[in-house]
């Protein structure tokens, strides 16, 4: 059987390569980027943030130690396909449940393999992220021109919980209130073990519905998407920066938190992927490794004249972190939770927890 | 915090003479260390004993010091400079040691001495054992149950309450020596002792083996502010029981999951901070394969071998990152290189597979044991870089020079299955080929994974490949299974000979034009970043992948020059050693200086060569007609020098001149002239020049005939030789069936040369010829009679016994050989003198390993004059005139350095083959302190009392009794073995008699064990095989630290100098820079 596949590009390349995971019944467009962490390939297929993209490994092989579960960071794939130069069949840890092939087609995600990543990825950095299309037949090059009209709409709604749930603690000294724009598990675990019991409510909750839950602390998960298709989150969530109750926001959440406070994002043009991002604590002048994933960026010269920048990229100066001096406040466009990634900033859920403690 | 402005003048120490466990890895680390330190406008002194280092140039340090690497020349040189501050951790163990001992004497800060890089208390943590366990388990980072012992009962005590295997690592030796595995009580006795004696301390740690466990290394970096990063990850596909540096490894660290990796890392970051480092520092874990369990094994707080693997395999300047951060810049402050747009704080991450193949010597030494543990073997290492594991494995094991180019072992392929799994369990440097071959023949991965603990990710690739060698023999060549072939490594030559192998057809019944026409390589860059930021380094290597960034780069620059190739010298062996790492990279220097732009093409981390800053442009490649080929096509040079690179890359000699390659410098014809015997013969009697009588063979009967008509004893070697590799002093006919049958096992199709074996004074000369004139910088005159290689005979220069007209012969000879030979560069010739007649023994129309050695004695640079005359300037026209140099103001002499106690069963004794790994230099105004310093470096310790105990073979003992003279006036007490003492007490001299092995327990072995032996003079006409006992005394001279002395002229020497008053406090102290 030929499976040969092939991923086409907005600027009118295309690359060949071999079909994996489910087999493509329909062409699957969606926005191309990379990243850079070399493991965490589980993690990177089940966080929310990818909905709407394709994503691309610039590390040749993926699916050595195969699949667990238990390390996924939601339950299912969000990413509309996976991009790699050599996927592994024969994987191997103890942990291992399936190989990297089952997990997608499991999930009906497409993958294909075999293709120049690093030609690609180099031609992303150049011409910034460009939308795809993987596709069974050859493609002409006039449907290439369609491409750039594509774009992911109403992603934070498809992440979401569709209900709230209580994440209850038997141990629990704070109640935190996860709100969910697509909120990677990781999060949710290191509350819990910090001594937390957490409701998580969907994204189109409000302000009010979240104040009767009577939090200790609200978190602002991670998510997809452009920040500023979330008008009415962020209307929301700037009557919750009147009431005082501490607030973390991790990614999208700072994204949201950001534009709340009257600051303004920017499109990047091929975003921070991977685990390696350098980020400096403006406060103490410590550099931390951070695992990243985003498409934007918070403009640090429009910060409100009540916050302050937190945290630097250390790579090209970009926004990393917001503190806010007005309410209780604190956000990072990293990934303090890791999973995959460094663990060097955990320190902030801690911080956080420190946040609530003075409050009560 | 930007440069500490306290400093001014920081002293280096470097790692002195390459060593099994110390290597080129630290002339790398030493030479990026001097040049940080130099642009920041600091002055460098230096002190370093070994000369043939890029880091002893002159370029390199203010002032540097080629001076033993004891404390008493340390102290001496800190006197006498009066630097203001020390790095200690870019001498390897050896720096680190002697920088610690001079901080704890309280000697650093009596004379002002800020010690950099890493405190004692940082080292003591990490190097005492005791020290190093508890700080473990006060930060809560698990570590292998063991006990830290003084004693061989401590150790037995342990074992029997942990249970066997137990492992043994003596504290502060030089990788790992001393220690082992030991399987039950007696092997432990044996491990045990032989650790407590060779620790300076007496101490050993023993601890529970893991073996089967993964090991992984992470190499960690901090600053003086706490900000920590790790540069790279690394996983070794021989699980932990093999030494790290034994080990296949891989970067970065291939089957571990996320959450595996980052407890790992965060670890090594957590280690590195409590232990308050200031630099880099390698971290060992063992992991557990089937649990989170994990233990740390080591971590070293220095730049190591580990470190510069790393560095090559990211591209992240270590060594220089870790200078500037001892001189106070914080990781932010220091700029990413490789990028020019981001700063060193970050961590690489890589878009390829990183494979590094150790390179052993057992095919040299061929009665050391090859079983590999926990004390390293290897002398050197390649690295391969791969889009696919298959890709860049198949890349490491073309490129170790170890006659393979794949994991097919064509004797392995012989083995019945029962011997097959012997040699599997065997775990030798043969493993993998082993491995291989069962996989080919269907066992399962689980079988092997249990004999192996290799894990089964290694070995689903392995597998892999081994399928493929079988489809190459069975199926068609079409173009989808071509693709794939070369995707996973396979060259266009080893396809063709498995097809045809396989489908049991000649080549010319064979249609290989689709494979022939098939695309080259690809090439990709190294940039720190897995493409994420546009990177300026011209560091490349080949991929089967489709979009190539050499040629665009090559289009993209502004001012093109036109371009030269260096070919390097590949994996440092016992012959081939960092002396042609030296040579490259001065002639990349010089080249560059000429206004070329310089390619170079290597595959050795550990070098300097390396760097992706030395050349122009770093090709990191095997040096194989298939792999330099298309980088030729690529670059397009004006020429190719192989003169440099040493057999390496003379070896290509023969396929550049076939492909009308143009060489620069010496032809493809003249180098074969020099090395065929029979062209070489015809010129030499043109020249009517002598030469020792001799002829060439193929078999065993051959060789006897010749033999017999030369008369015995004779010289035997094959035509292309390296550092006299299976060369040996045949005295009868069994010597001569037991070397052929060994030869023609290893080499096919190579001529045996067969020659009478002159016993006199060796000289050598290392010579420039333009084609018209020659210029010989200096003769060196060996102390060791010929039939001791002449890279393990102690070198002098210049010449002591020459008269005039010797002088002038020799001039004379080596002119007219030059000439002869249309030499352009470099020349080294090696004489004998036998009864004043002068015999020529070996012409090599290229660099010689002595070429660093006397350059820096002569202040001559020699290869830079021989790359302008390569380049056609003519002597006469360059400043260093023609003819015999004038004599330099100092004498110098070169003392070869053994790696002997890592090598068990390995005979000591010298003779043809060589057998040591490095060298010092002693320098001073007369031979005596000359070679005082020269041995001194080398090891030596001078003990003036005790005994000497002399044994020796027949025809040695005419003279031997004048040396045991020598030693008994100096209030030696003699002991000797039965036909040595009557020849003694002949001579008038009081002997202890001493029995033979097998004849009583109070035997040599006792005595040498007893203490009271300070030297042993040994030699045997027969040695090698282990079985014997002159062997197992020299052996125990090894284990137990007793100089043994296998060559009477060396011991007469020595005996010289316990004779006279050199002192470390008296003898002169030279600056090199200031000659």
């Amino acid at each position: 059987m030929d499976n040969t596949i092939y991923l086409q590009l907005e600027d009118g390349s295309c690359y060949t390569g071999k079909a994996f995971g489910a087999t493509l019944t329909e062409d699957v467009i969606a926005e191309v980027v990379f990243t850079t962490a070399m493991t965490g390939y589980v993690e990177t297929l089940t966080d929310p943030s990818y909905y709407g993209q394709m994503v691309l490994q610039t590390f040749p092989l993926i699916g050595n130690y195969g699949v667990n579960l238990l390390d996924a960071e939601s339950e299912k794939i969000h990413l509309s396909a996976y991009l790699t130069k050599e996927y592994c069949d024969t994987p191997s840890n103890f942990r291992s449940q399936m190989d990297l092939h089952t997990l997608l087609k499991r999930n009906r995600i497409p993958g294909i393999c075999g293709i120049d990543t690093r030609a690609l990825t180099r031609k992303i950095r150049e011409q910034g992220v460009m939308n795809g299309r993987l596709t069974a037949l050859p493609p002409s090059t006039d449907s290439s021109r369609e491409l750039s009209r594509w774009k992911c709409c109403d992603s934070v709604a498809q992440v979401t919980c569709t209900a709230p749930y209580l994440v209850d603690n038997s141990a629990w000294r704070r109640h935190v209130v996860l709100w969910n724009f697509g909120a990677k598990q990781n999060i949710i675990r290191r509350l819990y073990s910090l001594g937390c019991k957490i409701t998580v409510v969907p994204s189109s909750y409000s302000a009010q519905q979240i104040l009767a839950l009577k939090p200790d602390g609200i978190m602002l998960s991670n998510g997809p998407g452009d920040p500023t298709d979330n008008p009415e989150i962020i209307r929301q969530l700037s009557l919750l920066c009147e009431t005082k109750i501490p607030l973390f926001g991790i990614c999208l959440g700072h994204q949201l938190l950001a534009l709340a406070n009257g600051a303004r994002t920017e499109k990047l043009k091929f975003g921070h992927r991977g685990a390696n991002q350098p980020v400096k604590a403006v406060e103490t002048g410590r550099i931390y490794m951070t695992s990243q994933n985003h498409g934007y960026s918070v403009v640090s010269d429009s910060l409100p004249e009540d916050a302050s920048l937190a945290f630097i990229n250390l790579n090209d100066n970009t926004c990393e972190g917001i503190r806010y001096n007005r309410f209780p406040g604190l956000s990072v466009q990293f990934h303090p939770e890791a999973c995959s990634g460094p663990k060097d900033t955990e320190y902030l859920f801690q911080e956080f927890m420190e946040m609530m403690e003075r409050r009560i | 915090m930007p440069l500490n402005p306290k400093l001014k003048k920081v002293m280096v120490i470097g790692s002195g003479p390459i060593v099994i466990g110390q290597a080129a890895e630290f002339d790398y680390a030493g030479t990026q260390a001097c040049r940080a330190l130099k642009e920041e406008g600091l002055e460098v002194v230096l002190v370093n004993s070994n000369p043939a280092t890029i880091m002893t140039d002159t370029a390199m340090a203010d002032h540097i010091y080629i001076e033993p690497l004891t404390l008493d020349f340390v102290k001496r040189i800190i006197t006498l400079e009066k630097p203001d501050s020390l790095l200690s951790t870019l001498g390897g163990q050896t720096g680190l040691t002697l920088s610690m001992e001079l901080a704890k004497e309280g000697f650093l800060d009596a004379h002002g001495v800020t010690l950099l890089g890493a405190n004692p208390e940082t080292i003591d943590r990490a190097e005492d054992r005791q020290c190093f366990k508890s700080t473990m388990e006060s930060i809560r980072e698990p570590v292998i149950p063991s006990v830290i012992t003084h004693t061989l009962e401590g150790a037995l005590t342990f074992a029997r309450q942990e249970g066997y295997p137990v492992i043994v690592r003596p504290a502060f030796t030089l990788g790992g020596s001393g220690g082992g595995i030991a399987e039950d009580e007696v092997s432990l006795r044996e491990i045990a002792a032989s650790g407590l004696r060779q620790s300076p301390i007496t101490q050993i740690l023993v601890e529970k083996s893991i073996a089967g466990w993964k090991e992984i290394e992470f190499e960690v970096m901090r600053d003086s502010q706490g900000n920590v990063i790790t540069v790279c990850s690394m996983e070794n596909l021989d699980p932990v029981g093999i030494h790290t540096g034994d080990s296949i490894v891989t970067a970065p660290a291939l089957t571990l999951a996320d959450r595996e990796y980052q407890m790992l890392r965060s670890a090594a970051l957590h280690i590195i901070d409590v232990m308050e480092v200031e630099g880099g520092c390698n971290v060992q874990f063992a992991l557990h394969p089937e649990s989170y369990e994990y233990a740390v094994i080591e971590v070293n707080p220095r730049v190591s071998r580990s470190s510069a693997l790393a560095s090559k395999a990211t591209g992240y300047p270590i060594a220089r990152v870790a200078a500037k951060i001892a001189i106070g810049y914080t990781l932010e402050e220091i700029e990413n290189e490789v990028t020019g747009q981001t700063r060193a704080c970050f961590e690489p991450t890589l878009d390829y597979v990183v494979v590094k193949f150790p390179k052993f010597p057992f095919d040299k030494f061929v009665y050391a044991s090859r079983g590999l543990s926990t004390q390293m073997k290897a002398t050197g290492e390649v690295m391969a870089i791969g889009r696919s594991f298959e890709f860049a494995l198949m890349k490491a094991i073309r490129g170790a020079e170890i006659s393979h180019d794949s994991l097919l072992d064509k004797d392995i392929r012989l083995l019945n299955k029962e011997e097959l799994l012997t040699k599997i369990k065997a775990q030798d440097d043969q493993r993998i080929f082993a491995v291989y071959e069962a996989l080919y023949r269907g066992f399962s991965i689980d079988e092997l994974h249990r004999l192996t603990w290799i894990d089964e990710w290694f070995l689903e690739k392995i597998l892999h490949l081994s399928r493929l060698e079988k489809a190459i023999k069975t199926q068609p060549l079409t173009a989808d299974f071509i693709r794939e072939l070369k995707a996973n490594g396979f060259l266009t030559k080893t396809i063709k000979s498995l097809y045809l192998e396989g489908h049991g057809i000649k080549e010319t019944e064979a249609d290989f034009s689709l494979l022939d026409s098939f695309p080259a390589y690809t090439y990709k860059m190294v940039d720190t970043c897995g493409g994420e930021f546009a990177a300026q380094t011209p560091y490349f290597y080949s991929a089967f992948d489709e979009e190539d960034e050499a040629a665009p780069f090559l289009e993209g620059r502004a001012n093109p020059r036109p371009t030269i190739l260096v070919l390097g010298s590949g994996p440092i062996r016992i012959g081939q050693g960092i002396e042609f790492d030296y040579a490259s990279v001065h002639c990349v220097w010089a080249l560059q200086q000429a206004g070329y732009e310089v390619v170079i093409i290597n595959n050795n981390p550990e070098t300097v060569s390396t760097d992706f800053n030395t050349a122009d442009r770093l090709y990191f490649e095997p040096l194989t007609p298939e792999d330099v080929a298309p980088i030729i096509a690529l670059e397009k040079p004006l020429g190719v020098v192989v003169a440099f690179g040493g057999q390496t890359a003379i070896r290509l000699t023969h396929w550049l001149s076939e492909h009308h390659i143009p060489l620069l410098g010496t032809s493809a014809d003249s180098i074969d002239m020099a090395e065929d015997r029979g062209r070489f013969e015809a010129l030499l009697q043109r020249l009517q020049i002598r030469q020792p009588k001799g002829g060439t063979v193929r078999t065993a009967e051959e060789a006897l005939a010749a033999a017999n008509a030369l008369g015995y004893p004779v010289l035997l070697r094959p035509s292309y030789v390296l550092g006299g590799q299976n060369m040996i002093i045949a005295f009868s006919d069994d010597d001569i069936m037991e070397y052929m049958g060994i030869i023609l096992s290893q080499l096919e199709n190579n001529l045996v040369l067969i020659d009478k074996y002159i016993q006199g004074t060796e000289l050598e000369v290392d010579a420039i010829c333009d084609g018209e004139d020659i210029l010989i910088p200096g003769i060196m005159e060996h102390i060791d009679r010929a039939g001791i290689h002449s890279g393990d005979s102690i070198a002098v220069y210049p010449a002591w016994n020459l008269s005039d007209a010797q002088k002038a012969k020799i001039i004379d000879y080596s002119a007219r050989l030059a000439l002869a030979l249309n030499t352009k560069g470099l020349i080294n010739i090696q004489y004998v003198m036998h009864q004043k007649q002068l015999y020529v023994i070996e012409v090599n129309p290229r660099s010689s390993r002595t070429v660093p050695y006397l350059s820096k004695v002569t202040g001559i640079p020699m290869i830079d004059i021989a790359t302008q005359v390569m380049l056609g300037r003519k002597l006469k026209d360059l400043p260093y005139g023609t003819g015999l140099a004038k004599r330099a103001a100092y004498t110098a002499v070169k003392v070869p350095v053994f790696s002997f106690e890592k090598l068990s069963n390995l005979d000591t004794m010298l003779g043809p083959e060589m057998k040591s790994t490095g060298e010092v230099l002693g320098i001073a105004p007369t031979i005596t302190e000359a070679l005082f310093k020269g041995l001194l470096g080398a090891g030596y310790r001078f003990t003036k009392k005790g005994g000497i105990f002399i044994t020796v073979k027949d025809s040695d003992k005419a003279e031997v009794g004048f040396i045991a003279e020598k030693f008994a006036r100096i209030g030696f007490r003699l002991y000797a073995t039965a036909g040595t003492a009557k020849i003694l007490r002949e001579y008038g001299l009081n002997v202890t008699l001493v029995h033979k092995i097998h004849e009583s327990s109070q035997n040599t072995l006792a005595l040498l064990e007893s203490g009271k032996v300070s030297y042993i003079i040994s030699t045997s006409a027969k040695g090698r095989l282990p079985a014997r006992d002159s062997v197992k005394v020299r052996r125990k001279s090894v284990e137990l630290g007793i100089p043994c002395l296998t060559s009477l002229d060396t011991a007469s020497s020595l005996a010289d100098i316990l004779a006279g008053d050199c002192s470390a406090d008296s003898v002169s102290l030279i600056d090199i820079c200031r000659l």
